[in-house]
């Protein structure tokens, strides 16, 4: 295959690939976009493989055999519940190739002279920069997500500090490898890299995850357009330059949404309080499966607002079954999302549909906030910051100024929750002590359970 | 603790303070129950149903005083159950303190603890145990439904075959509990209701429950309702004479007319005037709930039932709740119960009189030998302040316009300050980088101009699968590694690892891709 047709080849995939990007508007091009990506990339492996840079080994094939093997199973075996541990390794896998290609580059070095020798060098310190940092952030991300290691942001002191120290001996070493100093400058640059990605993830709070896991979205984006300017291939920066993008535009939404800066996110530690938090007058008032069951069965309108306790808890086929019955009576049943539900965006859309919750009654934040007032039970299931009022009461709350679902607006609210503890952000929630609100205590799937043959 | 109810002793009283089921959950507190024989018979209660649940049932009122440690009654206790009570005992009942000082020293004089059901404050949590709210709902019910038994009319308007029926117009006076509780009544039965209150901020309660807020437009600030613990407040002259002039406008088309005004401490005020019954038509109804203060009719005669000259029905009952005796029963039973919850909070049936407790500090009026009325006020305020709603200024359109322009050339100057920036950048970059370099640049810029495009389309809904397909696309990095692979050595084993994990990546990412995009279903 000459250069020229694997050029074409590259162009060819790079369409595709946007294509694949753009098709993912509707629920129904998405369908048909996937298969834009795979032809994309099929092209894009084949071209380079048959190009004329390539020769075929065994070591390669076997390469590209285990590993294709390893993808099915992953991708077959894995929970929906477990997606973002899953998307997080993904990540993680960029990262290391990123890393191990600019290694690479620095044992095979290229022949250059000048400007471009400076600039080649740049390009591999970057290369491996940005993809140890992705690597040990996604492995992170993937412990706190698995539950391998606690959620809770690990907060040391002067974090601020280290980090402006390494990411300044990070150049300090490049400058000193530009100077020919030799391979044992990018060496210890990739430990240390290794180092602050994982202390920069393991500042982050749980709550704060669907950020960070679309930020390593980003990342891996940009180490592959990193690799793709060492290597002068135009698909790889192409590529790299859209999954980036892609990735700063979900940690841009997912900021917006907690109303938060994206720098004190990636940083970690939340916001500090100015001020006391606002007294919380009244009580929780409890309610038993037969008092929920007999609020369903007269109401006519159910917004029902899923949070990460639904995918805890694994009730979501529950939810699925009350909504079935209660649609099949005739009542309106609609779920509303807040952009920052679970720990991945989008999240609580996949566990629903995975559920078979029909994704046309399941509305984003904008959509549904209107309708609360006029709708008859809210069912807040293993949310609670999504759903906290002090967001727009208080303005000392940590989370001030947060867009939240207006869920207490509706005439009454059913709070599905395991005890009376406070959310991932350690706030106290309004909610729960508002006139109009029933706390449903219990496991989510297990209350849901009991609830489902008193439906009537 | 032994709790027991006698029958109430008052005539025409028909209420008991303990039925069966109030009794179970009694017994779940770790008391015993005792009710006096035929207490619950006028309610609907068989002393058979009390047994049932596991009630004793004593012969006579005073082995009950005798065997109970709390007396639980509806009334407050006459001079008989008075001299009954003794040293140590409580009594839980309503018991009108301010009215009552006699029967409060009486009390004290035999060392009971008496726990006004009354005197519950009025703050979120006390809400279970606030009994003169559960009982002025049931009078505001049963005064529709006296209303319409004397009222010749449908409330509903209909057209028969017969002829066509108009609604029936009804004026709730008075928006508290009774109030907001007739005007849900009269509003499901399907008259047209309006309904007034001094106090503004319950407009959007009322409206709430399908009726018409009477607006008095006057411009005297009226008391915030949360400074008198949601109660009204007495209004000036002024502010009556406008409120008279609206209800002399309203009462000739008003066919029942419901008044509930009370001021607390106060005899109820006149508000609904000889003239205003004289204005009414034939065959209306008004029904008077402060009969028992005074009345807001001039009209009103307590507990009795008038006709007018004019042929206007005006009742002034006073034991609206009494004449549904099992619904109120169940209701005051109920808070009978929580007071009791809240003072054994161990449940384990010992009774613990916390007076640090703002609900049973308010609710006591004597305990251990002294007096203990009034209460301190609260330590929580029972609803919180109104805030001033401050209406946004409507903007001119000048100014509307003078804002949209400053906001443009806003981001205007920041988009070409961005863009210069931008520019010097470039201009640094193109003046040392080599060509092949500036080549790859401007695929890179465009791409990420494009990918910024594309991605701000996609679904909210799909963000995840957004995800799952980008990760798959970024394994592209597999070509750089298919590039090194052909050189041997340690080179090449790496390489070789790349290739693998890029792969899994590939392979993967889109398998869950297609995956999760197929469960994406359309009802």
């Amino acid at each position: 295959m000459s250069f020229g047709i694997q050029t074409a080849a590259y162009i060819a995939a790079s369409v595709l690939f946007i294509l694949a990007l753009g098709g993912l508007s509707g629920q129904e091009s998405a369908k048909r976009a996937v298969w834009y990506g795979i032809v994309g990339m099929a092209i894009a492996v084949a071209a380079t493989i048959f190009g004329p840079a390539v020769q075929v080994s065994l070591l390669l094939i076997a390469a590209l055999v285990v590993g294709a093997g390893i993808g099915v199973v992953v991708a077959q075996r894995v929970e929906m519940t477990g997606m973002p541990q899953l998307v997080a390794l993904l990540h993680s896998f960029v990262g290391m190739a990123a890393v191990l290609i600019g290694l690479n580059s620095d044992l095979h070095p290229a022949a250059l002279e000048g400007a471009e020798k400076i600039i080649h060098e740049v390009e591999i310190f970057l290369g491996v920069f940005i993809g140890a940092v992705t690597f040990t952030g996604s492995i992170i991300a993937y412990g706190k997500l698995a539950g391998r290691i606690g959620g809770k942001a690990l907060i040391l002191p002067g974090r601020h500090l280290w980090n402006i120290g390494m990411a300044v001996a990070c150049l300090v070493l490049m400058g000193l490898y530009m100077q020919g100093a030799g391979s044992w400058t990018l060496y210890l640059m990739t430990l240390i890299a290794f180092v602050l990605g994982a202390h920069l993830v393991m500042a982050i709070g749980g709550a704060d995850m669907p950020v960070v896991v679309s930020m390593l979205n980003s990342y891996s984006g940009w180490a592959a357009a990193a690799t793709g300017f060492l290597l002068g291939n135009d698909l790889l920066i192409v590529t790299g330059a859209l999954v980036g993008s892609s990735g700063a535009i979900l940690s841009y939404i997912m900021c917006r949404a907690m109303n938060r800066q994206f720098l004190s996110v990636i940083l970690g530690g939340f916001g500090t309080a100015t001020g006391p938090a606002m007294e919380i007058a009244g009580e929780q008032v409890a309610i038993d499966t037969d008092g929920v069951a007999a609020v369903l069965n007269d109401a006519d309108s159910v917004i029902i607002i899923p949070g990460y306790g639904m995918a805890v808890a694994q009730a979501q086929q529950s939810v699925s079954e009350l909504t079935r019955k209660l649609r099949a009576r005739g009542k309106e049943v609609r779920f509303a999302i807040h952009p920052v539900a679970g720990r991945l965006p989008g999240h609580m859309n996949v566990l629903l549909a995975e559920a078979k919750v029909p994704y046309d009654i399941v509305l984003e934040m904008d959509e549904i906030n209107g309708d609360f007032a006029s709708t008859d039970v809210s069912i807040v299931i293993g949310s609670n910051d999504i759903v906290n009022p002090a967001a727009q009461e208080d303005p000392n709350s940590p989370i001030a100024g947060m867009p939240v679902l207006e869920c207490w607006k509706s005439k009454l609210v059913i709070v599905s929750k395991r005890g009376q503890g406070t959310g991932y952000s350690g706030i106290e929630n309004p909610l729960f002590y508002k006139e109009n609100t029933r706390m449903f205590y219990g496991d989510a799937k297990k209350s849901l359970d009991a609830l489902l043959p008193l439906i009537e | 603790m032994k709790i027991g109810a006698p029958k109430e002793v008052a005539p025409g009283e028909n209420r008991v303070a303990m039925t069966p089921d109030s009794a179970a959950q009694l017994q779940k507190l770790g008391h015993e129950c005792l009710i006096e024989s035929g207490a619950g018979a006028a309610a609907g209660f068989s002393d058979a149903a009390y047994q049932a649940a596991g009630v004793s049932v004593v012969k006579t009122a005073a082995d009950l005083f005798a065997g109970a440690d709390v007396v639980a009654k509806v009334r407050p206790p006459s001079d008989a159950e008075a001299a009954r009570l003794r040293k140590g005992q409580t009594l839980i009942s309503f018991f009108y303190p301010a009215q009552g000082k006699t029967l409060l020293e009486a009390c004290n004089g035999q060392g009971a603890t008496v726990v006004a059901m009354d005197m519950v404050p009025r703050i979120s949590r006390a809400q279970k145990m606030d009994a003169l709210s559960s009982m002025a709902n049931i009078a505001g019910y049963r005064a529709v439904i006296e209303a319409g038994s004397n009222f010749g009319r449908f409330f509903t308007g209909q057209v028969t075959a017969a002829g066509k029926v108009p609604p029936a117009k009804v004026l709730v006076v008075g928006a508290g509990v009774a109030g907001l509780a007739a005007t849900g009544t009269a509003v499901s039965l399907g008259a047209i209701v309006h309904a007034f209150d001094v106090r503004p901020e319950v407009a959007e309660q009322i409206e709430s429950m399908g009726a018409n807020f009477v607006f008095l437009d006057f411009a005297e600030q009226q008391t915030d309702g949360a400074a008198t613990g949601g109660y009204a407040a007495p209004s000036s002259p002024e502010f009556r004479e406008a409120q008279l002039k609206k209800f002399r406008e309203l009462a000739p088309e008003m066919d029942i007319v419901i008044t509930t005004a009370l001021i607390p401490g106060r005899d109820a005020p006149k508000l609904w005037l000889a003239d205003m019954v004289a204005a009414m038509k034939p065959g209306s109804v008004v029904v008077d709930l402060a009969a028992e203060r005074g009345g807001n009719c001039d009209l009103t005669a307590p507990d009795q039932k008038v006709v007018s000259d004019n042929g206007v029905t005006v009742i002034g009952y006073t034991d609206f709740p009494s004449r549904m005796a099992a619904q109120a029963s169940t209701l005051y039973s109920n808070n009978i119960r929580h007071m009791l919850a809240d003072l054994t909070p161990k449940k384990d049936g010992v009774i613990d009189h916390n007076m640090e407790d703002d609900v049973i500090r308010g609710a006591t009026v004597t305990h251990q030998g002294a007096i203990t009325f009034p209460p301190p006020p609260p330590k929580i305020q029972a609803i919180a302040a109104a805030k001033p709603k401050e209406k946004p200024r409507e903007l001119t359109p000048e100014e509307k316009r003078a804002e949209e322009m400053a906001a443009f050339r806003a981001q205007t100057r920041s988009q070409i300050i961005l863009l210069a920036v931008g520019a010097v950048l470039m201009a640094l970059v193109g003046a040392y980088a080599p060509t092949a370099f500036m080549q790859h640049f401007i695929v890179f810029v465009l791409a990420v101009f494009v990918g910024f495009q594309v991605i701000w389309n996609v679904a909210h809904s799909l963000h995840t699968p957004l995800m799952a397909i980008t990760n798959a696309i970024s394994g592209i990095i597999i070509i750089g590694a298919l590039l090194q692979i052909g050189s041997g050595g340690l080179v090449a084993v790496l390489a070789a690892v790349s290739v693998l994990i890029a792969t899994i990546n590939i392979v993967g990412g889109f398998m869950v891709t297609r995956r999760m995009l197929q469960m994406f279903q359309k009802s």
